[in-house]
């Protein structure tokens, strides 16, 4: 049996909500997650992520199913028994102590000696970038600073499992681009699992090597950043992760892997169906913007016709807005890769947009 | 620097208003270095005896009296300070972290005490020792000589029970905004609760803490009427002392105590304030 440095199997969480109404904040979440290994759980806020977090380090426990680390059951296991440290949103240090000693309280707590504590304060400070600030205090240091600080105190335990709650959502844009590429550095120095929470959808994709998206308590699909964004397997994932269009039809003639779909107003398209479906089903297709083209090209199986609403030119890519003829409105970007790039087409002209069987997905739910 | 004009009438009423508190603590120290025994007639500072001008504090020191109500009243301050500080203090914490059923209920009837008249208070607590020494004498058949009956025990009682409010007030005025992730931080690093509470939260709750004891402490010290009610024989305190006094003749003995007190109880509250307003 295959050994996870973190697995939780058919968690359920509950908490007592207003009246006697139990509030279900985690729904049979079971995860995997691989030693080494950079996890993201991704998911808008009240999704259950932080919770599902909350457990895994033990402030609160799971109302059903169980938690193992390394293949050891949680149980009822204390935090402060368990092999996990946690970078806290806020961070929490200790504002009554200096630097070193927030970073020490660790190894204080596992009655390491002074001389090696010593030395690995100095070594966790090293590896932040904050070498000579042992004697300062939380308050004297930047948001940034604090941030590097958590993460050296959790860091410098050497747990099995190092957990980050939104550990960048309090800093500003620049500064946050940076501390991820570093964290994912960090992380492959010291090959420490890391799994961590956030509500960014480009922050999970950068920094992750797989992704679990959730909602509503449900971790809707695991996978990384490819299968996540070209394989969505439902409605909100497809939606949650970047742009989409989503077209609404019914199943007409099918094939295997593929199946026509009858869109409002006599149209219809193929797309790749990777669930069974059956005739006259209702479903979603969802095509990605970026994979609808007004320039004909080779692969184009599918031509829809519509007329041009609006046109958006921002740099990179031009963005067309489309209404088809059964009314729906899809956006194309096209990709302006040439300097001499001009426009495609004109508002309120018609035009084909064009898209392949692959660049089609049914969703089912 | 404000060039705003003011009228000299504000001055005047401020200066009227500060005179009439605090004249009467100037007329009463001033008193206590008084040569005439009465309280009537200032007739120059008495000169008399080894100690000088300071007559009167001396006469205070020889008399037993005083003595065992001073150390009374601080036994009885000391004490129940501590206890109440504890319970208080547990009081705020769970009130501040826990929801459970009937919190506000119990908060309201916790902070209700603040408000009551002290003379109900110390009726009932009178009527509630009687009966129930009266109930537990001749339940338990005591001899006349192990009678429960008031004391300094129930002085000490009391005291904790009217000073747990205030304590759990001023800590939970200190413990607004108090980040519970630093508790879990502590856990996370391998803190178990105990470790938790001593390292982590006690030493940020402390000036709250202190605060609230230095206030328990002074209420404890100055409180007359709840301690009338309750106190026995062998358990005089101060206030009863000097009220005890007075019904005699007012000396200016009674003015030197005072004037002792009021210097105690400045201390007291300078280091609580000092302690409420510190990071």
């Amino acid at each position: 049996m295959a050994e996870y440095a973190v697995e939780l199997r058919n968690v359920w969480k509950r908490f007592p909500g207003p009246g006697n109404e139990a509030v279900t904040a985690v729904k049979d979440v079971s995860l995997k997650i691989a030693d080494g290994e950079f996890f993201a759980l991704l998911g808008p806020s009240g999704c259950g992520k932080t919770t599902s977090l909350r457990m895994i380090a033990g402030f609160e426990l799971p109302s059903e199913g169980e938690i193992f680390l390394h293949g050891r059951p949680m149980g009822k296991t204390p935090p402060y028994q368990r092999p996990i440290n946690t970078v806290f949103q806020s961070y929490a240090l200790f504002p009554h102590m200096t630097i070193g000693e927030n970073i020490a309280f660790g190894l204080q707590m596992k009655k390491i000696d002074k001389q090696e504590t010593r030395r690995r304060v100095g070594e966790a400070l090293e590896m932040v970038r904050l070498t000579g600030y042992e004697r300062r205090r939380p308050k004297q240091l930047s948001g940034g600073q604090q941030q590097r600080i958590a993460l050296a105190r959790a860091l410098v335990n050497r747990p099995e499992v190092l957990l980050l709650d939104e550990p960048l959502g309090a800093l500003d844009l620049k500064l946050r681009k940076e501390m991820q590429l570093e964290l994912k550095k960090l992380q492959r120095e010291v090959g420490i699992t890391f799994i961590f929470v956030t509500h960014d959808q480009e922050e999970a994709l950068t920094m992750s090597d797989r992704i679990a998206v959730m909602e509503g308590g449900v971790a809707l699909q695991v996978g990384n950043a490819n299968d996540i964004y070209e394989h969505p397997t439902c409605r909100f994932v497809a939606d949650f992760i970047g742009d989409t269009n989503f077209l609404v039809g019914t199943i007409g003639v099918q094939e295997p892997h593929q199946a026509r779909v009858e869109l409002a107003g006599g149209v219809g398209l193929w797309a790749h169906t990777p669930q069974p479906v059956r005739q006259g089903q209702p479903v979603t297709v969802t095509v990605r913007p970026e994979k609808m083209h007004i320039r004909p090209t080779a692969t184009d199986v599918n031509v829809l016709t519509g007329r041009v609403s609006d046109i958006v030119y921002i740099g990179t890519d031009t963005h067309y807005g489309v209404t088809l003829s059964g009314g729906q409105r899809i956006r194309v970007r096209e990709q302006n890769y040439s300097v001499e790039s001009r426009l495609l087409a004109r508002e309120g002209e018609m035009v084909n947009v064009r898209f392949s069987i692959e660049a089609a997905r049914v969703l089912t739910e | 620097m404000s060039s705003t004009k003011r009228s000299p009438w504000l001055l005047l009423v401020s200066l009227l208003v500060y005179g009439f508190l605090y004249a009467p603590i100037i007329v009463l120290i001033v008193f206590s270095f008084n040569a005439s025994r009465t309280n009537v007639m200032f007739e120059g500072i008495v000169n008399q005896g080894p100690c000088g001008p300071f007559y009167w504090y001396c006469q205070l020191f020889r008399n037993r009296d005083v003595l065992d109500a001073t150390r009374n009243t601080l036994v009885i301050a000391l004490t129940s300070t501590i206890i109440s500080t504890i319970i208080g203090t547990m009081a705020a914490l769970a009130l501040q972290r826990f929801d459970f059923f009937g919190k506000r209920a119990s908060e309201t009837a916790l902070y209700f005490p603040i408000v009551t008249p002290e003379i109900v208070m110390g009726i009932g607590i009178l009527v509630l020792f009687s009966a129930a020494f009266g109930w537990l004498n001749s339940l338990l058949a005591l001899a006349p000589a192990q009678r429960l009956t008031m004391g300094l025990g129930t002085v000490i009682i009391s005291h904790i029970a009217f000073s747990i409010p205030f304590v759990t007030l001023v800590v939970r005025a200190r413990l607004h905004g108090f980040d519970n992730r630093l508790e879990e931080a502590a856990m996370d690093l391998g803190a178990n609760e105990l470790i938790t509470f001593r390292k982590v939260t006690l030493p940020l709750i402390a000036p709250g803490v202190l605060a609230g004891a230095m206030l328990a402490f002074t209420l404890s010290l100055d409180d007359f009427i709840i301690t009338f009610f309750t106190t026995g024989p062998g358990a005089t305190t101060l206030p009863i002392y000097v009220y005890g006094l007075l019904r005699r003749v007012v000396t200016p003995e009674v003015n030197a105590l005072s004037t002792i007190w009021i210097l105690v109880v400045l201390v007291v509250v300078g280091i609580s304030q000092w302690f409420q307003t510190r990071e």
